[in-house]
């Protein structure tokens, strides 16, 4: 069990993500700290992918914008190590499959552990293809986080049974990207998880603002909030830190007493 | 070939987004039911015979053979094919599948335009709505190819991501999908991304060897001792290899698209030059840097113009069953006019990297020896884009 549940300790969690190297990784390290600072729960570090086929536009652009900056997953590792030495929240790296497969999936793995990530987010990596990576991960306690989405019906329970730090509840169909509203029957599918798995719950996909996240905050265990910070380092580039430490503050308020 | 994973050795798998996997599961079962359905099959049989024209010549090359002095030369002829390339069998496949499912909504990638048409065609017979994804780049370099499609109604989207050609083409059909399932259905054009798409493929595009087999039993009462194909994706090479997989005394070829040569960082020669990895639903071999980062390709051939390869070639590969060799840009164009020229017959761009590499095998075989190439398409699309390698500008 990685420190992971430590970030659903202190009520609904909130869980920003951030794209590494968009600016440049400098930015990234300020922004996670303000993050942080303004009540950040649990921090999702993307690793950018030159194609990532599970995103919107907002975190395509950005991934590129990373790459075009110099970003590599050696770098990324770096700027992990700086921010361990003062930041203590559990950490997860989100990014696509080929990224560790070809970096060498124990090498990469072993690096988590040694750098203090907690968990992996692959999203094209769906449980019948967890076998790739979940050796390495378990020998290293690297939790691999598996995604539930509102099309996966009779494989709820299936996944949620083994299931560890935590889940990643898709509010959606499509890809990441704000939405203005989320109509997912998403309780009917929470109802399912519990009753297969202890792991706390984190919906992400769409969420645009405080209210949203509020509102899944109450149906779940937490929220993750993805392209709507991406979109600070759109507009303010290196000046992002302070709107992101504004934005997660104004997250976190919004779940503070549920 | 295909293992109940959808493994081929190491290759193939279903790297997709778990809001994606009910999709596939359900395609899988779907095809597996069909595909033994005799009514299903009796329809395809008709769609093949009437509809497209199969089966396909295969036409003895004589004055090729002569010119290269070496094995004879047959010219299997997918060109002749309604819709000009082997990628109707695929699409009319898919398309009766889909509508087998229920679905009312065709979506598809496309890079040079012929499965974009293929699928274009295939919905309007069937009354299908159809939405095509073609990079921006392509839509400019093929756009008659897009004036073909909305001739047909469907709707094409310039795809703007990335680098805007045929692999951003895919990425954004498969988000696409991700977002609508229900009453649509992804017609994937190759013999790549997730299982069950490469066996489905396959299967469809195995005419094209059954075929071949047929007639060259029939006519030269013997198998041939090469077959030849391109490879992009690669479901017109292995729709003409699949019949003889289990046949070593036929040598299988496939002819990568080199660009300006696999050396140089301008080529989309993905076996030749590419490495282990996890893409578009797939393992398999890619072009990509050393972090996995996957490279931007190239070609003179936009259809052959994708970083990776369907994940049974790369098996083909490593099991020593089937060769793939490296055929530049200027090889196909100087193969493109040398058909032309020799036979009367003008082959797509794509085809022509498999001419190429036909004519420097020939001369090495002997008389009582036989050579298929797989003509996959035909050449009318690349006759402005080869004049003005040649630098003549001409207008269409």
């Amino acid at each position: 069990m990685s420190k992971i549940k430590n970030a659903f300790k202190n009520g609904k969690a909130i869980i920003p993500f951030v794209t590494c190297g968009d600016p440049d990784l400098a930015t990234t390290a300020a922004a996670v700290r303000a993050a942080v600072a303004a009540g950040a729960d649990l921090v999702e570090l993307g690793i950018p992918f030159s194609d990532p086929t599970a995103e919107g536009p907002v975190i395509q652009e950005a991934s590129l914008r990373a790459l075009e900056g110099g970003v590599t997953t050696d770098k990324v590792f770096d700027l992990v190590r700086e921010l361990r030495q003062d930041v203590t929240v559990p950490m997860v790296f989100m990014t696509y499959a080929n990224v560790v497969f070809s970096y060498g999936a124990e090498k990469f793995i072993a690096t988590c552990q040694e750098i203090g990530i907690d968990g992996l987010i692959l999203p094209d990596l769906p449980y019948e293809e967890k076998g790739e990576f979940i050796d390495s991960c378990h020998a290293h306690d690297v939790d691999l986080i598996s995604l539930i989405a509102p099309t996966s019906h009779n494989r709820v329970a299936m996944i949620a049974k083994e299931a560890e730090g935590f889940i990643y509840l898709v509010s959606s169909l499509g890809v990441t990207g704000m939405r203005s509203e989320i109509n997912t029957d998403l309780g009917a599918i929470i109802d399912v998880i519990r009753q297969n798995t202890d792991v706390p719950v984190a919906i992400g996909f769409g969420i645009s603002g405080p209210e949203q996240a509020a509102a899944m905050a109450r149906l779940a265990d937490g929220a993750i909030v993805g392209s709507a910070i991406v979109k600070l380092f759109a507009a303010h580039g290196k000046d992002a830190p302070a709107a992101v430490g504004d934005f997660v503050g104004s997250l976190k308020d919004a779940v503070r007493d549920l | 070939m295909t293992n109940p994973n959808g493994r081929f050795g190491v290759h193939g798998g279903q790297y997709v987004p778990e809001t994606l996997m009910n999709a596939i599961i359900e395609l899988e079962e779907a095809y597996n039911h069909y595909k033994n359905d005799p009514e299903f099959n009796a329809e395809l049989t008709q769609l093949f015979n009437d509809y497209a024209g199969r089966p396909s010549r295969l036409y003895y090359a004589e004055k090729m053979t002569k010119d290269l002095g070496g094995a004879k030369i047959f010219l299997k002829r997918e060109d002749l094919n309604h819709t000009g390339a082997h990628k109707i069998n695929n699409v009319l496949g898919q398309a009766l599948l889909a509508k087998k499912m229920g679905k009312t909504r065709l979506i598809a990638e496309t890079g040079a335009g012929q499965h974009g048409v293929a699928t274009a065609t295939a919905a309007a017979l069937m009354g299908m709505e159809c939405v095509v994804f073609m990079g921006e780049e392509d839509t400019i370099r093929q756009a008659l190819n897009v004036y073909k499609m909305r001739l047909l109604g469907a709707e094409v989207v310039p795809v703007t991501s990335g680098t805007a050609t045929l692999k951003d083409a895919v990425s954004e059909a498969m988000r696409e999908w991700s977002s609508r399932m229900d009453d649509t259905h992804y017609c994937l054009g190759s013999v790549m991304g997730p299982h069950p798409f490469p066996t489905i493929v396959r299967d469809f595009q195995a005419v094209i060897s059954k075929e071949i087999k047929q007639q060259m039993l029939e006519n030269e009462g013997c198998l041939p001792d090469a077959v030849i194909a391109c490879v992009g994706g690669g479901s017109n090479a292995i729709g003409s290899f699949y019949h003889f997989i289990d046949d070593p005394s036929v040598r299988l070829i496939g002819c990568e698209a080199a660009g300006r040569g696999a050396d140089t960082f301008e080529t989309a020669a993905t076996i030749a030059t590419g490495r282990l990895g996890i893409f578009h639903g797939m393992k398999s071999y890619f072009c990509q840097d050393e972090y996995g980062q996957i490279a931007p390709v190239y070609s003179i051939s936009a259809g052959l113009d994708y970083p990776g390869v369907g994940p049974e070639h790369a098996h083909l590969h490593d099991i020593g069953r089937a060769e793939y060799v490296p055929v530049t840009d200027d090889e196909a164009v100087d193969a493109f006019e040398y058909l032309s020229r020799m036979e009367g017959i003008i082959p797509a761009i794509e085809s022509a990297h498999a001419v190429a590499y036909a004519q420097k095998l020939a001369p090495q075989m002997t008389p009582n020896q036989r050579i298929v190439i797989t003509i996959s398409g035909r050449g009318d699309k690349d006759c402005a884009a080869i004049a003005r390698y040649r630098g003549e500008d001409i207008h269409e």
